[in-house]
């Protein structure tokens, strides 16, 4: 699936996208964050605080227990600061 | 319903005219604008830059208008939210309402202006001119806002709440 992100999690990943492929394991929005929190220092930065991260899948927004089974693409941003 | 997103200032008046050229059942029209401050808590800015996810934008800018349509009786909305780098004193965001009596169009475009704000992908970095040298940080989204936006999922006056 494609990963997006945005503002400073996109700053601290250190790339705008990305293709993965998590384990079959990985079924939720929150599980999700917490196995890309395991794939380097910057991840873990930008996922420290996984009360603050918000989702996107297939651009409608979603809760953490939400499932990713079928998602094309999942965005992670901070709260929105737009207006 | 008209939704853009685009790079360049957009011209408000000519928005409105736009609402209202050709039709005689339109009876109020409120046009709100967000406009860049030149400072940001107490501290002087040089400059915002707004980052946003493209298709996600458009797409909630447009289903948050489809809910003030069920919600209130309009007869046309613009929305224009611009990106990209943006100094003070320039134009962010437009909300153009239209309804034939002023109470709809009124509660549409600050119901409108509420979800901008706190469910619309976007994200604002600020240039802080400070010492000669730049130095940028990202606005922390407000809890102000967040009240403001969740006291329209309460039912009022017998209305059907928000999605």
């Amino acid at each position: 699936m494609k990963v997006l992100y945005f503002a400073w999690v996109r700053e601290r990943v250190g790339k705008p996208e990305e293709e993965v492929v998590p384990p079959a394991s990985v079924a939720t929005v929150g599980e999700l964050i917490a196995w890309l929190a395991g794939r380097g220092e910057g991840y873990a930065h930008a996922f420290e605080n996984p009360r603050v991260i918000r989702a996107a899948i297939d651009r409608a927004h979603v809760r953490a227990d939400a499932s990713i089974a079928g998602a094309r693409e999942i965005a992670f941003f901070p709260p929105m600061t737009g207006g | 319903m008209t939704v853009r997103l685009q790079q360049e200032p957009f011209d408000a008046a000519t928005e409105a005219a736009a609402l209202t050229r050709g039709r005689s059942d339109i009876g109020a029209v409120v046009t709100f604008m967000g406009i860049c401050r030149g400072d940001e808590n107490g501290e002087p800015i040089a400059a915002l830059t707004l980052e946003h996810y493209p298709r996600m934008a458009e797409a909630e800018i447009a289903r948050h208008i489809e809910a003030a349509e069920r919600r209130w009786s309009l007869l046309g909305v613009t929305v224009i939210h611009r990106y990209g780098r943006i100094v003070p004193g320039e134009d962010i965001v437009l909300v153009v309402t239209a309804s034939s009596h002023r109470q709809d169009a009124f509660a549409a475009a600050e119901f409108l202006m509420d979800y901008l704000k706190t469910r619309a992908p976007f994200w604002k970095r600020v240039e802080r001119a400070s010492g000669g040298t730049l130095t940028g940080s990202w606005i922390d989204a407000k809890s102000s806002d967040d009240a403001a936006a969740d006291r329209w999922v309460k039912p009022r006056g017998g209305r059907e709440a928000a999605e």
